[in-house]
């Protein structure tokens, strides 16, 4: 109902994001990680330790056994392969212990994500998910989700494995060559600078690109929730002219963002093809000059075997630069997932200062409330007093009272003014007025869906502002116009009203709603599946589904709004009976078009524009000859 | 199913022909240059700078050819990909927009969602890859078999030899993956669709208090999803120790042999007399690479295609679909009066629907009426007008608009002049004059105001801060269910209909404005036939004619009078509806 939607660009990269992501994985899996680390540690120095050992073969072993023969060196040259094959064995070891391990940290996280997702979705209120669209809440859950899994599988071990591999080689070639190294260190430059160049322009299209992908899903979701409505008014054509230009706009911007990506690789690996042969051309130079060569270990001469050996290891550091930079589209659109999830983990849950419970109670001798945590059927609200350090409790009737109370969506626009009504336990209110009236606004006020300020509403005398909110809810059964249904049998979908109910109570209570009729007549009777919100049910049959289950809560009060709406009358005047089962008793909030469900209420109040311009019971309405009388009478003298 | 989706490369087939060709430019210059890296070496460690100089000048001369096919390449790539994909959603959507109503049912709006969304950019994916993968790494595997034989044929056997017992075990890894990964495609897609669920029934969550019992259930399902990604990516990660076993393995024979064939100096089998060389070791494991992470490579794309295939058959499902219900093509584009007759007409929902939802059923509404229908919860009211403007077809017997067959008219024009207001309606995001000019794109702002005061939304339009431009959110939900639904109406007059029909359209709408409407309607479009499906007596009392329906079959037509006197089902729908009204 109120506010813009959110949707718009999708938020742009903040800071800190990164360092997020690892400390909350970290907070998850330690030990997992420290192990993963030292694990790609020693693979990454095994995979260095190669080329140092190239050099001894060839040197230790190879050169002598030129001059020495074959049998002279055989058993040095196995020694060599052997300590090879055993750092290659370790490292293997690790890589193998590494990823599997990580496989558990990504889906483990994953998992985390979305449970705290999920569970955070839960405690939000209900004007969040007024103000964002289904879809883009969805889509958190899959492309971001997604996004992540990626740069936490795959991208953040590659990474931190080429970037340990980095510093190894550096210090490697540090130890041969300075002069060497600040060539080498020239190359990173110009590859670095590259890769910023074209990352950068890569990042920023990947941001139109995720927008433009955002808007066409969007675009899609809408228009296929839409179909059937969309032929009604023969507007494919429309639609796909619309969708054309969503889909040309997308084209221009991944191909962009791919274009700028790809090249990436191409750049850094010729690059660093061209700085070998200047190495090559330089050390050899060098070598020629015999010019003085400063390393880690001081001042030594610079030996041929070292270029080629340093070569060796500037192949292997160009291809690490080379994973490094093909990670970085994706740790970008990993972080940009990231981003989002954290957006809805931080979102603000619905405030509840409640502190009134709902408790089980029996009789005392003297017809006073003993708590208990046995199964009575009688409840009781736990109130404490802080102050006078004492414990009341009150016993559950379901009054509600309503004083003086103003609401309104936004701020500046009022929807309720003024609202005061005093409905007694087991009383029939209903509702009577226009469309946007603010009947149904007022109903979601008592259940606490949207909140006003303090003392306003009364359930049992106690502010409801001070009921746990859950406690609160738990009262109050409830039927809304729009039906949901959720996948599962039919039976579950009754007891999703009280979980520990029987078998026999929900087909009780399905008789009740006279659902029990047509659900026998399905293939599967009460153990139907039902999918897609009950796609295979008419409107009416998933109406009398959603008053089932609100028969099976056995609540103090009800809220029934526009319950049967699409139930035909004849059909109503069977569940009619039932209804006046069910609300028998009951504190019972109804709204209702039809006036023929509200004639028998208590009190009917008429809204108009969020005031209450009449109030009685039907006879006095009548006579009161107001507005009530001309609606009540309108429809038939109207024409 | 690659041939049909092959069909949406249409205008890019240039880049994707061309990208594969560079990739092989790319993929030559990257095989040659170990080998004349080796002779550079062999060169420098002879000090001989000369032939090192000419030797680093082919070698940047080869990097810049290389990097020219490279850019060249990672362009035309992400043209072709893109640009598939673009078109793969451009069909797909084109073709969804030409299904039926029973086609919509049948594949259900949200799976179609996933199709033209999640599925797409798999395929995307997997074409991106396969142009450039396709040739690059068969080619890669080749020369660099070549070249190491060309360096020494011995040596190099030792990879080949290894080839086999890698791709064996990469196959291994990857059926075992496989039959895990479409297990769990299934469970993800249950997954989602809980959040789904749960997000538009969050009202009934909280409602109820389910949150917890959401959470657990939502939680046992995810860990089940994590525990078999998990047992999937391990398998997946053998990949790389496996790799690394096998190459390691290779390089320490290479290494052993390597060595020993210097220093015997046995020479080299195609260059006989020519002696093995350092340079020629360190440049034959860089083949040996290669050719096993080309190996690698093939397996990773295997996965990727594997994957790529169950989104390619759900989308190909849509692509080869065909639309159960079609226009004709030079059908008649005016429908000439608002008569309708039903001849014998019998109707099923599917093939396999164990009864018909309706039952012969004989009609004739002259044009300019106000008919009227009744009729319990599934007695198939809304099946009987969903046949007028052709949005099923019968079964069995014939349905006459303008007296002439519905399927003898030209689709667009049936629709446009046949207006249903449906019973889940819903509005699109935008403003509320975007909204109205569905009904009509050319419709002048005044038309506009015209039909929202037809339909008694224009006192309430007008009291939006915003009035007609007030922004609609997707789905409507800024607006109550009677504005929804006055919207709705004055969207279909727009169209101004020949024959206008309402679903239960007023279900929310307060009697009062109800009966404005119905009144309006007399003045504003007099000729037009109106058919109105309703649970109100008072909505439909006042009838040119009452028609009853009860499981699939009139059983009661006539006036309200004549059916009060019949005594049957509608005098007992009336009955209780003004029960009391006279006291």
């Amino acid at each position: 109902m109120p506010g813009p939607r959110q949707l718009g660009p999708r938020p742009k990269l903040k800071k800190g994001i990164f360092g997020r992501l690892i400390k909350t994985i970290f907070g998850y899996y330690p030990v997992h990680l420290i192990v993963v680390a030292v694990c790609l540690l020693i693979s990454a120095v095994s995979s260095i330790s190669m080329s140092v050992f190239m050099q001894r073969l060839i040197d230790d072993c190879i050169m002598p056994g030129l001059t020495e023969g074959w049998e002279a060196v055989a058993a040095k040259v196995l020694g060599t392969i052997a300590v090879l094959a055993g750092i290659y064995g370790i490292g293997v070891l690790c890589s193998f212990i590494y990823t599997r391990i990580m496989a558990i940290v990504c889906q483990g996280t994953l998992k985390r994500f979305r449970d705290s997702m999920f569970d955070k979705m839960q405690t939000l209120p209900i004007k969040y998910f007024d103000t964002h669209a289904h879809g883009d809440i969805m889509s958190t859950y899959t492309n971001d989700a997604d996004a992540v899994r990626q740069i936490i599988g795959q991208s953040m071990p590659s990474l931190f494995s080429s970037v340990i591999s980095i510093f190894g080689l550096a210090v490697v070639m540090l130890s041969y060559s300075l002069w060497l190294f600040l060539l080498v260190m020239v190359a990173l430059f110009i590859i670095g600078k590259a890769g910023a160049h074209f990352g950068g322009k890569s990042g920023k299209y990947m941001v139109g690109r995720q927008k433009s992908l955002a808007k066409e899903e969007g675009f899609i979701e809408e228009m296929m929730t839409g179909l059937k409505v969309v032929k009604v008014f023969t507007h494919e054509q429309e639609a796909k002219d619309d969708f054309d230009k969503l889909n040309e706009q997308l084209f221009d911007d991944s191909m962009l963002a791919d274009k700028n990506g790809n090249v990436l690789g191409p750049i850094t690996n010729n690059v660093g093809n061209i700085f070998y042969v200047v190495l090559a051309v330089f050390g050899s130079v060098l070598y020629s000059l015999g010019a003085v060569n400063v390393c880690l270990r001081g001042v030594e001469p610079l030996s041929l075997g070292m270029v080629v050996t340093f070569l060796g290891m500037f192949r292997h550091l160009s291809q690490m630069v080379g994973q490094i930079s093909q990670q970085i589209t994706m740790v970008m659109m990993g972080l940009a997932g990231a981003s989002r999830i954290f957006d809805l983990i931080d979102e603000m849950p619905e405030e509840d200062n409640g502190y009134c419970e709902l408790v089980n109670v029996k009789r005392g001798e003297n017809g006073e409330l003993i708590e208990t945590t046995e199964k009575t059927n009688l409840w009781a609200w736990k109130h404490p007093h802080k102050e006078a350090g004492t414990v009341t409790y009150t016993e559950l009737k379901g009054e509600i009272e309503l004083e003086n109370v103003d609401f309104g969506y936004v701020p500046e626009k009022l929807v309720l003014e003024d609202v005061s009504l005093h409905a007694k336990a087991g009383e029939k209110f209903a509702f009577v007025g226009a469309t946007g009236a603010g009947k149904t606004t007022i109903t979601n006020l008592i259940n606490r869906f949207y909140d006003i300020p303090d003392g306003k509403i009364r359930f049992d005398g106690i502010n409801i502002n001070k009921i746990k909110k859950p406690d609160l809810r738990r009262s109050l059964g409830l039927v809304l116009q729009d039906v949901n249904l959720f996948t599962g049998t039919v039976m579950e979908n009754i007891r999703y009203g009280r979980l520990d109910a029987t078998d026999e109570e929900c087909i009780e209570a399905a008789k009740l709603a006279n659902a029990d009729d047509f659900i026998t007549r399905l293939p599967e009777g009460y153990n139907t599946m039902l999918t897609g919100n009950g796609a295979s049910l008419s409107q009416g049959q998933r109406q009398l589904l959603s008053i089932a289950r609100a028969a099976v809560a056995n609540t103090p009060a009800m809220i029934l709004d526009e319950a049967t709406s699409s139930i035909d009358t004849r059909t109503e005047a069977l569940v009619q009976n039932g209804m006046d089962r069910l609300m028998e008793g009951r504190t019972v909030f109804v709204i209702a078009h039809r006036l023929s469900t509200v004639r028998n209420a208590k009190s009917i109040i008429v809204l108009d524009h969020g005031h209450i311009i009449e109030r009685g019971n039907h006879d006095d309405l009548i006579a009161q000859k107001g507005v009530y009388y001309r609606l009540y009478t309108g429809a038939f003298e109207m024409d | 199913m690659v041939k049909i989706l092959m069909k949406s490369i249409r205008e890019y087939k240039v880049p994707s022909i061309v990208t594969p060709l560079f990739m092989c430019g790319e993929v030559s210059m990257e095989t040659m240059m170990p080998f004349i890296m080796a002779k550079l070496i062999d060169e420098l460690e002879k000090n001989n700078l000369k032939l090192v100089l000419s030797y680093g000048g082919i070698l940047i001369f080869i990097a810049f050819l290389s990097l020219f096919f490279g850019t060249m390449a990672a362009k035309t790539a992400a043209t072709a990909s893109c640009g598939f994909a673009k078109n793969l959603r451009h069909d797909l959507f084109h073709k969804v927009m030409d299904f039926s109503f029973s086609d919509v049912d049948l594949f259900s709006p949200s799976s179609l969602v996933t199709r033209l969304t999640t599925d797409v950019s798999n395929l995307q994916n997997a074409y991106a890859m396969i142009i450039r993968m396709a040739v690059r790494v068969p080619l890669m595997f080749l020369f660099s078999i070549i070249m190491g034989c060309v360096i020494n044929w011995k040596l190099t056997l030792i990879f080949v030899a290894i080839v086999p017992l890698l791709g064996g075990a990469i196959l291994l890894i990857i059926t075992n993956a496989h039959k895990i990964f479409k297990r769990i495609f299934k469970k993800y897609d249950a997954l989602n669709n809980s959040v789904q669920e749960n997000v538009s029934a969050i009202r009934v969550v909280k409602g109820f208090v389910r949150e917890d019992y959401e959470m657990s259930k939502f939680h046992d399902r995810s860990a089940d999803v994590r525990d078999d990604f998990i047992r999937a990516e391990k398998l997946i990660a053998l990949f790389s120790p496996v790799m690394m076993f096998f190459m390691n393995v290779g390089m320490l024979l290479i290494c052993y042999f390597g060595a020993k064939l210097i220093i015997t100096g046995t020479g080299n089998a195609f260059y006989v007399g020519k002696v093995f060389s350092t340079g020629e070791l360190s440049s034959l494991t860089n083949y040996g690479v290669q050719i096993l992470s080309a190996l690698m490579m093939l397996g990773f794309a295997f996965i990727m295609i594997t994957m790529a295939s169950e989104a390619g058959n759900r989308v190909v499902e849509v692509l080869k679909y065909e639309p159960t219900l079609t226009g004709e093509p030079n059908g008649l584009t005016v429908v000439p009066d608002g008569r309708i007759q039903f001849k014998n007409v019998s109707f099923k929902y599917s093939d396999s629907a164990a009864r018909n939802s309706l039952e012969k059923i004989n009609l004739n509404i002259e044009s300019g009426k106000t008919i009227g229908i009744i009729g319990g919860t599934g007695s198939s009211k809304t099946t009987l007008i969903q046949l007028i403007s052709r949005l099923y077809d019968a079964t069995e017997g014939e349905v006459l608009v303008g007296g002439h067959n519905v399927k003898a008219y030209d689709l667009k024009s049936l629709r446009d002049q046949v207006a249903v207001v449906l019973q889940k309606n819903i509005l699109f995001a935008g403003t509320i004059k975007e909204n109205m000019r569905w009904g009509n794109k050319e419709a002048t702002d005044e038309e506009i105001v015209e039909a929202c005061k037809a339909a008694c939304a224009d006192e309430f339009v007008s009291n939006f801060p915003d009035g007609y431009d007030t922004y609609i959110e997707q789905g409507g939900t800024n607006v109550s269910g009677g504005q929804k639904q006055r919207l709705c109406i004055a969207r279909a007059l727009l169209k101004k209909p020949k024959i206008l029909i309402l679903d239960d359209s007023t279900s929310a709408v307060d009697t009062r404005t109800d009966a404005m409407i119905r009144n309006s309607f007399k003045k504003a479009i007099p000729g037009t036939t109106k058919i109105i499906i309703a649970q109100r007596v008072s909505s439909v009392e006042d009838a040119d004619e009452i028609i009853v329906l009860d499981g699939g079959k009139i059983v009661e037509r006539g006036t309200s009078k004549e059916l009060i006197a019949q005594k049957g089902i509608y005098a007992e729908i009336y009955e209780t509806q003004t029960k009391g009204k006279e006291e």
